[in-house]
């Protein structure tokens, strides 16, 4: 992909200089990890934004996956060579933000320039995930997604159920799905769906120091408490009477058996949706994720994001920042935000993008594509705004490798979230020094 | 002291020096730059570090985990470089013994060398695929749910069958060269001398192939933990979970996917020590036991 970079570099640089010499062209480059079709939707909201402009050149680099682009972006950064916009995932904020002077602030970068900001216009679940703790923005919410549930239609009516609204319904429901033949639920990423947003979802605290915005200095998880032991003891039950399957850490290994059919309910991304439309054998709709009554009482609270941001490197030239900040402002407007929600099924991140949205009734035709909106705009909490911990990939890692453990037999609810919660706070202890 | 002296000159010096240098630019320099960061805690980005002594040598060695993986590791290597050189062994006796379409055949048997080793992890995956792969139907003909990435003993399985089948094409090429360098009067006399294939394998044939088994002992070892990361990544699908890696993959996953440079340094360093160890013992105590033609 780097060829192809420098090739589209040069090739822009070019053209730019035979046709507008008298102009001094400011290039910015954007890394990113979204490949395949999400890669030619990011391609084109470039090719639309050097068009309608002729003073800034972006040129969008794809680097591989989550991981690897954020650890491509350290890399150049310790060089010197580091681009202008560096897309991060949520388990990798932290890295991010933790280190002082690595990015500049999205919202300094934008007042900078002389643009308006007002963190209001962003919509509620996305505005304080990427931000520090008093609440200022750091990092561009970009690709945000909420983790939902889909549903199989005919199996639902084959078993003459409703798709469930809490995990007490699901367990009434649960049985007769069985019974129809199916398995009733599947799930595509256990820490994500099933460990960071149950703390959001319940508005219960994921760890001290505030869900570590307070500072890396002595935070610790809270994992080994009832609420997320009693989920996970559910869901070993379920599993040892063949209501829940587990295919793996693999996301799409537990998505393919959906769309093959063969399940009735199953947890992903509201960002799944533009590719359930393609790959699925069956009509299937979406509700929101679940949560237990019993803990978050008549409605649950809204979820964390999932997904990346932007974030604006530091060591640039104000006139690079200038013309970054130009580009977040043309990538926020609500015309290119509905195209990136239509064409990728991630949410707009905008408050008047979403209106646009209802406003040319979108979710008329497609209600299945507000759903994840829906759930970031649910009630707030002390406790759903996000979550900073450092070496979170490793933390997720571990996590896996224990929930794996209590799905094939090889441990219990008790000894996993002790090894989850003690490994984990070792880890967040290493992060901590390191930044002293 | 009468040994021959040459005249100084710089001249062989002079010769020596690229491959000095690249000794020095692609080796020296980056072990001494991890032993230095394996006594430092840094943040990813470079902008601090605290020194902390042996703290992360301590945090590695102390874990369950690395243990886990450390264990893993030897039965890996073990596996691999046992399975990989005894079919391939037998493959190479029978195929010097086939005199009609013996090119064909040794071509086909060669053929896996080309392939790279990421594109051989994917095939692996393809066979083993939960969902659509053949080898999973196989097994289940046999009463075995072959489930890759949700047991560990399973996915275990599916990596060191690919590794071996990967590794079994070199050693096969090894092997038939060495078979075929043994002297046509060598055999010919054992053939007088026994009339059994089997024990003149063992008698005559092996003891002239231990200088070429020897040293695929040794290429083998080092495959198995250093050149499977190919294997084992798409093997695992970017998701390690519960899935068996080997040390060299945790290297890897906490340095370039967790960004842990210190914890990452220590345990490259304390793989450079073991596989210093491990070349010390191979060429000390191994090599007395080849016959060199």
């Amino acid at each position: 992909m780097k060829p192809y970079g420098i090739a589209a570099g040069l090739a822009a640089g070019l053209s730019l200089l035979s046709v507008n010499s008298a102009f001094a062209v400011t290039e910015i480059s954007w890394w990113h990890a979204m490949g395949g079709a999400l890669g030619e939707t990011v391609n084109e909201i470039a090719t639309n934004f050097n068009a309608a402009q002729d003073e800034i050149v972006l040129t969008p680099v794809f680097k591989g996956t989550y991981e690897e682009t954020l650890t491509a972006g350290i890399a150049a950064f310790r060089a010197g060579e580091q681009p202008n916009i560096l897309q991060v995932f949520d388990a990798g904020a932290a890295t991010v933000i933790g280190a002082k002077g690595a990015v500049k602030p999205v919202q300094d970068l934008l007042e900078d320039a002389g643009a308006s900001f007002d963190i209001e216009d962003y919509i509620s679940g996305v505005r304080y995930f990427y931000a520090d703790s008093d609440g200022k923005m750091i990092g561009m919410p970009f690709n945000s997604s909420a983790p939902i549930m889909y549903y199989n239609e005919e199996a639902l009516e084959k078993a003459g159920v409703e798709a469930p609204k809490t995990w007490e319904e699901f367990e009434q429901i649960a049985p007769k799905l069985k019974q129809a033949g199916y398995i009733p639920l599947v799930q595509s990423h256990l820490t994500w769906e099933f460990t960071e947003n149950f703390f959001s979802r319940h508005n219960l605290p994921f760890a001290t120091n505030n869900n570590g915005y307070d500072g890396a200095e002595g935070t610790k998880l809270l994992v080994n408490t009832d609420g997320l032991k009693m989920m996970f003891a559910k869901l070993a039950a379920w599993k040892q009477n063949g209501h829940f399957e587990w295919y793996g850490t693999g996301w799409s290994d537990n998505q393919t058996p959906f769309e093959q059919g063969k399940v009735a309910l199953w947890v992903g991304s509201s960002g799944s949706f533009g590719g359930l439309t393609k790959s699925a054998t069956m009509p299937f709709g979406a509700v929101p994720l679940p949560y237990w009554e019993a803990i978050a009482g008549e409605d649950g609270y809204q979820s964390f994001i999932g997904g990346a941001a932007l974030f604006a490197m530091a060591g640039k030239s104000e006139e690079e920042n200038k013309a970054t900040a130009k580009f977040f402002e043309y990538l926020t407007s609500p015309e290119v935000q509905l195209m990136w929600h239509k064409s990728t099924g991630y949410v707009p991140v905008t408050n008047a993008a979403y209106e646009l949205a209802k406003q040319q009734g979108y979710y008329d035709e497609t209600p299945q594509a507000e759903i994840g909106i829906q759930q970031l705009n649910m009630k707030a909490g002390e406790w759903t705004r996000g979550y900073r911990m450092g070496f979170y990939v490793q933390i997720r890692d571990v996590m896996n490798r224990e929930y794996g453990k209590l799905f094939t037999g090889e441990t219990t609810v008790d000894e996993a979230f002790k090894a989850i919660e003690a490994e984990g706070n070792q880890l967040l202890e290493r992060f901590a020094k390191t930044g002293s | 002291m009468n040994k021959v002296r040459f005249g100084h000159s710089i001249v062989p010096y002079l010769f020596l020096l690229p491959q000095m240098a690249v000794v020095a630019v692609f080796f020296y320099l980056p072990a001494g730059e991890a032993v230095r960061s394996s006594f430092f805690l840094e943040d990813p980005f470079g902008f601090s570090s605290t020194f902390v002594g042996l703290d992360n040598y301590a945090d590695v060695l102390s874990s369950t985990e690395y243990r886990r993986v450390a264990i893993f590791t030897v039965w890996f290597t073990v596996l691999v470089a046992f399975f990989a050189l005894a079919i391939a062994l037998l493959l190479a006796v029978k195929a010097d013994a086939v005199l009609r379409g013996a090119k064909t055949y040794r071509t086909l048997l060669m053929w896996v060398y080309a392939i790279a080793p990421p594109v051989a992890g994917l095939l692996g995956i393809l066979l083993f695929d939960q969902h659509v792969g053949p080898f999973v139907d196989i097994a289940s003909w046999f009463g075995w749910t072959l489930r890759i990435g949700v047991n560990y003993y399973d996915t275990a399985f599916a990596m060191i069958t690919t590794a071996v089948w990967y590794q079994v094409a070199v050693n096969f090429i090894f092997f038939l060269s060495g078979l075929q360098s043994i002297p046509r009067a060598v055999r010919e006399a054992a053939l007088i001398d026994c009339r059994s294939g089997l024990r003149r394998f063992f008698t005559v044939t092996l003891p002239l192939l231990t200088p070429t088994a020897f040293f695929l002992l040794v290429i083998n070892v080092t495959y198995a933990l250093f050149d499977t990361f190919g294997l084992i990544d798409p093997m695992t699908k970017n998701e390690p979970g519960n899935n068996p890696v080997t040390l060299v993959y945790k290297v890897f996953l906490d340095g370039f996917r967790g960004n842990d440079l210190g914890g990452s340094s220590a345990q490259s360093v304390i793989l450079m020590i073991v596989v210093f160890a491990l070349t010390v013992v191979q060429f000390r105590f191994m090599e007395r036991r080849v016959h060199y033609a």
